[in-house]
């Protein structure tokens, strides 16, 4: 069955507005883990740190290059995700309209491809 | 909203909506009615008109033709008595769902649909409708069945609960390990189905598989501290593991020492261990048991680096606390692996002459395989030949006839 990653996409408006509510953020995030765990289609779930105090490992040269902060100028940023397993992409779907987010995050729903079907 | 969406929110959302309305009127088959209803409805109208909150909708609609069959079986019942429970059905409607009380009656659903007064085959077909959500058609084409009989089982099912009085509660504890157990062997035989279908073309099917693998992680989730829970869990994961490898790009079955062991899923054997070690806090049960079996091919790189004397150790434990012929022949083939074919077919005739698995493809099967090392090819053949005959599922029984060809 398919596996789907649901990827926490936010702005710098989102985020902010996140940052200002994160105790009520918390409690529903802990809530919508709860409710995939529940429906036994919990898998993995984990939230990222600011990207301001990410690195980047660029391997564009002989030698991989690193360099401090955010990766580009991408306006999005990947905050976080939930990696579910559940009957078909609709499903996904439907959870993910139930993922916490602040107004203006968008949530990208990604299929896993499973073992068997890599090429032999 | 299409058809697929309705479906989607509907796997989600049916266990707690059953539940709440079987809490909400007392009676499981009308609530499963009630609930059939709303769906139905949602089918014809979210194309058309999609609601902002869809489970808010298929709970409030649920509970709306609830109240209408209430109405009208008190009306049959007592055309009077109908104005006096009006007010109390009333009052109810309007409650919410208590978060701490749902995870209880979803449990407790569980528990009615695999209730020992209920056929198997009325405890897998109500536990896959009502708890995980599936359709009458899609249940079906699980189990190979036509659509009738998957809902006439499901009909008798409701009325067997009605007719023997079955509560809508947890069983009391003293009663709650061994009900639990009842629970857990539904969960088993929809993942055997899937694992090894008992019939039909195709050898795995992993749709089926997994809607065992997710009844029992709810059942995990809401049963924490049970480790027989984890050891079912842990046993589904680490031998739907082994799917990817365990059938050729044409559909025929790979054998164990055939199978590529790189396409094993190594997630899925992470989630298997991680549950085999809360399920072995006080000791293995019988699925903790097999579980740790399965672990023990998980942790090999070949067959032949295998720890067979602790596979055969596990055996021995588990037809202690789990007497089963089947499980006294996989004995035998560890034995084979272990010591030797000699031992190992000493023990497949002890079984034989006990006449417990007399019909069964599987002890042919051995014997002939145990011959065929021995060398003894002629009674070798006669055996595969006789498994052949005997098992249903198509792809096994092609395998068997190769075999068999292949001894001259």
């Amino acid at each position: 069955m398919p596996k789907y990653l649901l990827i926490m996409r936010g702005t710098d408006e989102s985020n902010a507005a996140m940052m200002a509510n994160i105790d009520e953020m918390m409690a529903t995030s802990r809530r919508f883990i709860e409710d995939l765990f529940k429906a036994g289609v919990y898998v993995a779930a984990e939230g990222l740190d600011d990207p301001a105090k990410g690195v980047v490992v660029d391997f564009g040269g002989e030698s991989p290059v690193v360099t401090d902060g955010p990766y580009g100028e991408t306006k999005e940023l990947f905050g976080g995700f939930f990696l579910i397993d559940v009957a078909s992409k609709e499903e996904a779907v439907e959870w993910a309209k139930r993922v916490p987010a602040a107004p203006g995050a968008k949530v990208e729903v990604r299929r896993v491809p499973g073992s068997d079907e890599t090429p032999r | 909203m299409g058809i697929t969406d309705v479906e989607a929110v509907w796997r989600i959302e049916s266990a707690r909506i059953v539940a709440a309305l079987t809490r909400f009127t007392g009676d499981f088959g009308l609530a499963e009615d009630a609930a059939q209803e709303a769906v139905a409805e949602a089918l014809v109208s979210w194309p058309r008109a999609a609601p902002a909150d869809p489970a808010g909708w298929l709970m409030a609609t649920g509970r709306r033709r609830a109240i209408d069959a209430i109405r009208r079986r008190a009306a049959l019942r007592d055309r009077y008595a109908v104005l006096a429970t009006e007010p109390a059905i009333g009052s109810v409607a309007g409650e919410e769902f208590d978060p701490d009380r749902i995870d209880d009656d979803v449990l407790a659903l569980m528990f009615v649909s695999c209730h020992p007064v209920l056929s198997r085959e009325s405890r897998v077909a109500l536990t896959l409708r009502v708890v995980a959500g599936l359709s009458s058609e899609e249940i079906a084409r699980a189990f190979l069945v036509s659509v009738p009989a998957v809902q006439a089982r499901i009909t008798r099912g409701k009325k067997t609960i009605a007719a023997a009085g079955v509560p809508f509660e947890l069983p009391p504890a003293a009663e709650r390990r061994e009900r639990l157990g009842g629970v857990l062997s539904v969960v088993y035989v929809i993942f055997t189905e899937g694992s090894t279908a008992t019939s039909g073309d195709r050898l795995l099917r992993p749709d089926v598989a997994y809607e065992a693998i997710r009844l029992a992680r709810t059942l995990a989730a809401l049963q924490p501290d049970e480790p027989e829970v984890h050891g079912l869990l842990a046993l589904c994961e680490l031998t739907a593991a082994r799917f990817p490898a365990r059938t050729a790009p044409d559909g025929s079955p790979v054998l164990l020492e055939d199978q590529d062991r790189s396409r094993w899923d190594f997630s899925a054997i992470q989630r298997g261990l991680a549950a085999l070690a809360k399920a072995s806090v006080r000791g293995l049960g019988p699925y903790g048991l097999q579980a740790a079996i399965a672990a023990t091919h998980a942790a090999a790189p070949s067959v032949e680096a295998t720890d067979w004397d602790r596979i055969v150790l596990l055996y021995e434990a588990l037809i202690r606390v789990a007497p089963s012929p089947v499980t006294e022949l996989n004995r035998a083939v560890a034995v084979a692996m272990a010591s030797g074919p000699e031992q190992a077919l000493a023990v497949v005739d002890e079984l034989v002459a006990s006449d417990r698995l007399s019909g069964s493809h599987l002890v042919p099967t051995v014997r002939g395989e145990l011959l065929a090392r021995l060398g003894r090819r002629p009674e070798a053949r006669a055996e595969l030949e006789l498994a052949a005959r005997l098992c249903a599922n198509e792809r096994e029984r092609e395998v068997l006839l190769r075999k068999a060809a292949g001894l001259g």
